[in-house]
């Protein structure tokens, strides 16, 4: 709507007690907090996305036989097996030393003796997510070498779904709270405003003003306020992420997913602070709009 | 224009500050309004402004009953109002000027009419010198002149004046009933609540006096239509 006072900029509020003070602040703290759960969210979601996507393209070939010449054996039949069929694109047998590598954190240094029945482990990588048919191959397997178990990961990658899938949860509900909690915020501060300006509102309406042009100049100066707030939480948000991605310069091929956003990650935090200011603008509207009209 | 038949009002609970008004003012009439302090006077000004609705008896305001007025019929009907409050009621972070625009531009008015007329205004006033002074920088006589500025600037067709020439001195207290006198001919209804017996004397309009929430009325002092009080039309 089209409000006439805007014309010559001339405001009947005091352009600087109406939602002044704290306000401001309260409103860059939120931000700041739905940053950090939105980005963490996001990050999240892209190493998921990341571990998954390379989880799905390896597979490996467990050959478990407790007898030496059975197990090698088996593990030369299932090799000439993996190497013939479509979609692998290579077939890599583990050494020794790999495997004892992978078992050194349970067994220690040192520790693997010549007895010990270690498995022979095969890596298999595929040209594509799903361009094998694990349980096809695995009962190829079987035929060739009874006792190879393929393992394609799901059930790992099913419990890191879950949990990465819990986590976005409790961030979407962190910024669904914060959203809340600002607008009641936001709320109370409109009704401080308003009982503040409470002589100027009612000489404004004797003198023939509309509901929604008074509401007009308060959700201006809560805009103005939502923008100023919420573009220093952003920013706040903003040197975190740097402050963390120098400190994770070192970690390299971390198991940890990049701190450095991406550019939807980065234009999801573009959109936070118009997103605030206009909840803060929108909210201020509908409570001046709903006490003015119980008001005479 | 107004009509008020066994008008009652109370504030909350407590006992009632008018009862039983009965009045009818014609289409550019001109009254004024006596009575002692607490007789009712500025109630009975709030009724007429829709600041208050009557506790009883029925009030008809532009030819529709007040009480079946919802609240998004009132800033259209207020618009038609013109109210100097006893108090002034200035926004005292606006300037003269701006408080006088203040109908104009709710109005919808431009800049350039609002910039003509309300300067005109405001020198016609005597606060020429004065136009871009906040109200608590002004004297209580100056806040009066821009109160009554801003509720004729409109050219309202009903104006309510609550004690206009208390805080002036005789001179500018004719010169603004001269304004009164003048806006009353091109068609303003005018009600003026006064303690200030000269003026009444000397405008020669009917009197509505109220007394304890009672209302009498009583003709003017003269035979005749009002009279500029300048001595000049």
């Amino acid at each position: 709507m089209k409000n006439p006072l805007a014309d010559s900029h001339v405001s009947f509020l005091p352009r600087d007690s109406a939602a002044s003070g704290i306000l401001p602040w309260v409103i860059a703290v939120m931000v700041f907090l739905s940053g950090l759960a939105l980005v963490g969210g996001l990050a999240l979601h892209r190493a998921v996305g990341d571990w998954s996507t390379t989880l799905a393209r390896v597979i490996t070939v467990q050959i478990a036989a407790t007898d030496p010449a059975e197990r090698e054996f088996q593990t030369t039949a299932a090799l000439d097996l993996l190497r013939r069929v479509p979609g692998i694109t290579t077939v890599r047998r583990l050494d020794q030393q790999a495997i004892e590598a992978l078992l050194e954190p349970w067994l220690g240094t040192g520790n693997v003796s010549d007895d010990l029945p270690i498995p022979t482990m095969i890596e298999v990588t595929l040209s594509g997510a799903g361009s094998v048919d694990v349980k096809a191959l695995q009962a190829r397997l079987t035929q060739a070498a009874p006792d190879a178990r393929v393992d394609d990961h799901q059930q790992w990658l099913g419990q890191l779904y879950k949990l990465a899938r819990t986590v976005q949860i409790v961030a979407l509900a962190i910024i669904v709270l914060v959203g809340l909690t600002t607008i009641s915020i936001v709320v109370f501060a409109t009704r401080a405003g308003m009982a503040a300006h409470r002589r100027v509102i009612e000489v404004v309406h004797l003198v023939g003003a509309t509901d929604a042009v008074i509401a007009t100049e308060f959700h201006r100066t809560f805009l103005r306020v939502g923008l100023k707030g919420s573009l220093a939480g952003v920013a706040g948000v903003g040197l975190v992420l740097v402050a963390l991605h120098l400190s994770s310069l070192n970690m390299a091929d971390s198991f940890l997913p990049s701190l450095r956003p991406t550019l939807s990650e980065g234009l999801a935090l573009v959109w936070l602070p118009l997103i605030a200011a206009t909840l803060t603008m929108l909210t201020a509207r509908i409570t001046v709009l709903r006490t003015l009209a119980k008001m005479v | 224009m107004i009509r008020f038949e066994n008008v009652g009002m109370r504030y909350g609970i407590g006992e009632e500050v008018l009862r039983d008004v009965s009045f009818h003012l014609e289409p550019g009439s001109f009254h004024f309004l006596t009575g002692p302090s607490g007789a009712g006077k500025s109630s009975l000004l709030k009724l007429m402004y829709f600041n208050q609705r009557p506790s009883r008896g029925l009030l008809t305001m532009f030819g529709k009953d007040v009480v079946q007025l919802t609240h998004k019929d009132l800033p259209r009907l207020r618009r038609r109002i013109g109210v100097v409050f006893q108090e002034f009621r200035l926004l005292d972070h606006m300037s003269a000027l701006d408080n006088v625009a203040l109908p104009l531009r709710i109005a919808g008015a431009t800049d350039a009419q609002i910039r003509d007329h309300v300067a005109e205004l405001l020198t016609w006033v005597g606060l020429e010198e004065r136009m871009h002074a906040r109200p608590p920088t002004l004297s209580g006589g100056e806040k009066q002149r821009v109160a009554i500025a801003r509720a004729v600037i409109a050219r309202p067709s009903l104006l309510l004046a609550d004690e206009p020439t208390g805080n002036v001195d005789p001179e500018m207290g004719k010169r603004l009933m001269h304004l009164f006198v003048e806006l009353n001919r091109l068609g303003t209804t005018t009600v003026i609540a006064t303690h200030d017996m000269t003026i009444v004397e000397a405008v020669n309009a009917p009197l509505m006096k109220l007394d304890r929430g009672e209302l009498t009325l009583a003709p003017a002092p003269r035979p005749g239509p009002p009279v500029n009080p300048l001595g000049k039309t």
